[in-house]
């Protein structure tokens, strides 16, 4: 059994909940711990409530627990939110002017910061109390802290010093008079990469060379952008905030058609709008990859919260029939290998190519071993082009070579109507207008031909399959490994289209296939149902905006063996 | 003399459209810089007048209705060294395209764009522009358009746009000149081109258009911008010429950190991200 200590900090917006959990996240890892964390967060500047849930382990962790041992809430309404959370375990740590509840080890947090000058060293404070509690590494601590307040001055950075060592003593004496009891030993890899969803997507696209990116800002696919925008300073990457998402896809078509490399990322309403373009990029044929970072709908629906319900979206959008292929990572080294190879599978096969994720994806960060990067490499597909270059040369597998304007002596025409070779109109219904259709269509099965086959974890004689895809892989596996059934096996889908022929092969062999997702109707499944023709009747669900924690799955998977 | 950018095909123009006469105009100023046919793109959307890229022998990019600047703008992210030049309609561009007008002047990319207007929707017959004046009866605004018409001119000075220009299919030589000095010009450049629709606009014919328009005055200062606005605003007749210019304004791409110091298209560049991994341990 892994031994863990899940953390959960909760206060209002503003209140500084996430420099609280950089600090801790920052120090632990470096010194050695293995480290988890994901947020739950309102659509809100100010107000609300705002939770970090960090979870330290003593081997490697990476999927979400909603056990709360330490419960840290900055504000009554933090308390009472997560009220329903607490157990008789649960140490509630809180200052007890600002905080009630008959359970709380007091932290005068408040008067500390006070009499340090100014309350703003509360949080400063908060973090070098869980510290304390693990016993980290104060020289780890202090250059975090000094490089952190670098920026802000001496003086800021000193008391900012002070207050983490107050913070640090206090947490210290709390463990030391087993307050919190806490033994976890430092066995995390400290040359380990700790990131997020949105970190490995946005380096994974680097990685495919991805040299820009257009986006209009919207929860929860802003990140990624905003990773991009500070890789643009030193990196060769073009990224511009456009007026709205029509506008986002053009670009990143225009841009793909004279030679670059765009990615564009959105979410579910921001993908709506760019479906005329998507569609735009199936009939003239020019490479594209997007981000779509799911969340629930419909409409507005939830902004800040996770759901798996944009997999219709993603299969169905576009007027018109056209390929594309839909990878939805499940882990993170996943997610830097796939956006890596979206750019080139978008560039081989000129086609629009999604990287399907959502928020939890996104927001989750944990450490992991680094990834190999030798074996991922831009590979180009356009070529130079001769005088007679005719850009929808109809081909065997339905794939034209690919020239760009300005390399080599060919002129190179694309054209949103239906179109001759050379991508001029044609109306030839039954002549070069139905070859061009079949040279489209040819090129589905040519794609097919590339699909990842789904990964299988567990023995080949399982009797229970569960399969999943995206983001519930890890809250899969580690529920599976606590249930400790041997019968059962778990067969991801890191591609959901086009599927792999190899799908209905393991779903034949299972006796009882259930499947996880994170939507209200098991879209996956229905998929798997129009393609292979196996209806999966056992579906667990969750659609309330929060993702599984391993404790219901379990609860929830145990039923429905 | 031979115009190597002029191909002989079947046209979907009816005959005596102002396309005509315009599409000589883009053919003359281009042949005329002597541009490189091969870093020459044309960016469209839908509309006859985008159909103007199909009958010349450049690189083309026919896009979405509406969509050209976008993609436009983006094909000059990819690479600046190419000459980009918009060909559109009053609907393509000031209708459904008129968010990107809006911003794609404030971005200001180094970018041409010539609207054909001729006041009216023609590919879908007739139904009214933007661009279309007050009472103009067509088979959908039956009772004649009530609308206020859009001044692109004034609109695009109104967000400072770098180069604004209006011309008319009637005066080759002086439209063929601001097209030229758009092309030239660094920065987003509008010229707004008037010509007639003889199928559907039986208001704004060929003879209204003479008989509306005058040329401005060739020595009057276009750099002041209140003044551009004053002249824009005027109708009845209508200016013809250049408005507008303000050559102070750094073209969009100049303004990306990888085009500072070299304009290297993207497909050269490559990225090493060893490091930028590393910096997340």
């Amino acid at each position: 059994m892994n031994k863990k200590i899940s953390i959960i900090l909760a206060g209002e917006a503003g209140q500084g909940i996430q420099s609280i959990e950089s600090i801790i996240v920052s120090v632990l890892k470096k010194d050695g711990f293995n480290i988890f964390a994901t947020k739950e967060y309102m659509s809100r500047v100010r107000g609300g409530v705002n939770s970090t849930t960090i979870i330290v382990a003593e081997n490697s962790i990476d999927a979400y627990y909603e056990n709360m041992d330490i419960f840290i809430p900055l504000s009554d309404a933090a308390l009472k939110r997560y009220e329903k959370n607490i157990t008789q375990n649960t140490i509630i740590l809180a200052d007890n002017t600002q905080v009630h509840h008959p359970k709380i080890t007091n932290l005068p947090i408040q008067r500390l910061a006070s009499e340090l000058g100014n309350v703003i060293f509360s949080n400063t404070i908060a973090a070098g109390v869980i510290l304390g509690i693990f016993n980290a590494s104060q020289e780890i601590m202090n250059n975090l802290i000094k490089n952190l307040f670098q920026k802000k001055g001496e003086e800021i950075v000193n008391k900012n010093l002070e207050a983490i060592k107050i913070g640090y003593n206090i947490g210290n004496e709390l463990k030391n008079n087993k307050v919190v009891d806490i033994n976890i030993n430092k066995t995390g890899d400290k040359n380990s990469l700790l990131m997020n969803g949105a970190d490995a997507i946005a380096i994974g696209a680097l990685a495919g060379g991805c040299n820009a990116c257009f986006a209009y800002p919207m929860t929860p696919s802003t990140s990624v952008f905003t990773n991009m925008a500070n890789y643009s300073k030193n990196y060769n990457i073009a990224v511009e905030q456009v007026e709205d998402e029509i506008g986002v896809i053009n670009m990143a078509l225009g841009c793909w058609y004279a030679g670059g490399r765009a990615l564009v990322t959105t979410s579910g309403g921001g993908f709506a709008l760019m479906t005329e373009g998507l569609s735009l990029a199936g009939m003239t044929e020019t490479p594209v990859v997007i981000h779509l970072a799911q969340r629930p709908g419909p409409a507005t629906g939830l902004p800040t919260r996770t759901e798996q319900g944009d997999l219709n979206l993603a299969l169905y959008a576009g007027h018109g029939v056209f390929p594309r292929i839909i990878f939805a990572p499940g882990n993170l080294k996943q997610a830097f290998e796939l956006s890596a190879m979206a750019f080139n599978y978008a560039d081989k096969f000129q086609i629009p190519v999604f990287i399907l994720s959502d928020q939890y994806f996104v927001d989750t960060y944990y450490n992991i071993p680094i990834f190999d990067i030798d074996n991922i490499k831009k590979e180009d597909f356009f070529i130079k082009t001769e005088k007679d270059y005719k850009r929808y040369k109809i081909t065997d597998d339905g794939i034209s070579p690919r020239g760009i304007p300005g390399f080599g002596e060919g002129l190179v025409a694309v054209d949103s109507d239906e179109h001759n070779e050379e991508g001029r109109i044609t109306e030839d219904l039954n002549g070069i207008s139905l070859q061009m259709k079949n040279k489209r269509l040819r090129k589905f099965k040519k794609v097919e031909e590339y699909a990842l086959p789904p990964v299988l974890y567990g023995k080949e004689g399982f009797k229970n399959l569960i399969i999943c895809w995206g983001s519930t892989l890890n809250i899969v596996l580690e529920t599976v490994k606590n249930i400790k059934n041997s019968d059962i096996a778990v067969l991801f889908f890191p591609q959901v289209y086009p599927l792999h022929k190899s799908t209905i092969e393991f779903l034949n062999k299972a006796k009882k296939v259930i499947a996880v997702e994170n939507n209200s109707t098991g879209q996956f499944a229905d998929l798997i149902k129009t393609i292979t023709g196996f209806e999966v009747k056992t579906r667990i669900l969750k659609y309330n905006g929060i993702q599984f924690s391993v404790e219901e799955l379990l609860v929830k998977i145990k039923e429905n063996l | 003399m031979e115009n190597i950018f002029d191909r002989q095909q079947e046209m979907a123009w009816c005959p005596g459209c102002g396309n005509f006469g315009l599409r000589k105009i883009v053919l003359s100023a281009i042949a005329e810089l002597g541009l490189d046919q091969k870093k020459l793109v044309f960016v469209s959307g839908i509309g006859q007048a985008a159909k103007a890229p199909q009958y010349m022998d450049v690189n083309y990019f026919n896009g979405l209705h509406g969509r050209a600047l976008p993609a436009a703008t983006g094909i000059k992210i990819a690479n600046p060294e190419l000459t980009v030049i918009v060909e559109s309609g009053d609907g393509d561009m000031y209708g459904e395209g008129g968010n990107h007008f809006l911003h794609s002047i404030r971005r200001n990319p180094d970018i041409t764009v010539i609207v054909h207007n001729n006041m009216v929707y023609g590919l879908t017959k007739g139904q009214a522009s933007p661009t279309s004046q007050k009472g103009m009866i067509t088979p959908i605004q039956v009772n004649g358009v009530f609308e206020t018409p859009i001044n692109p001119l004034a609109l695009a000075i109104s967000l400072d746009a770098s180069f604004v220009a209006r011309g008319a299919v009637h005066e080759q030589e002086l439209t063929k000149e601001l097209i030229k000095k758009a092309i030239m010009h660094k920065g987003f450049a509008l010229v707004d081109v008037f010509q007639a629709c003889v199928s559907f606009n039986k208001l704004n014919t060929h003879k209204w258009f003479r008989e509306n328009t005058y040329k401005i005055d060739e020595n009057r200062n276009p750099e002041d911008k209140i003044k551009a606005f004053e002249l824009a605003l005027k109708e009845n007749p209508y200016p013809l010429g250049l408005f507008y210019i303000n050559k102070n304004k750094i073209p969009f791409e100049e303004n990306l950190p990888l085009y500072k110091n070299s304009k290297e298209p993207l497909y050269k560049r490559k990225n090493e991200i060893k490091n930028l991994l590393l910096s997340k341990i």
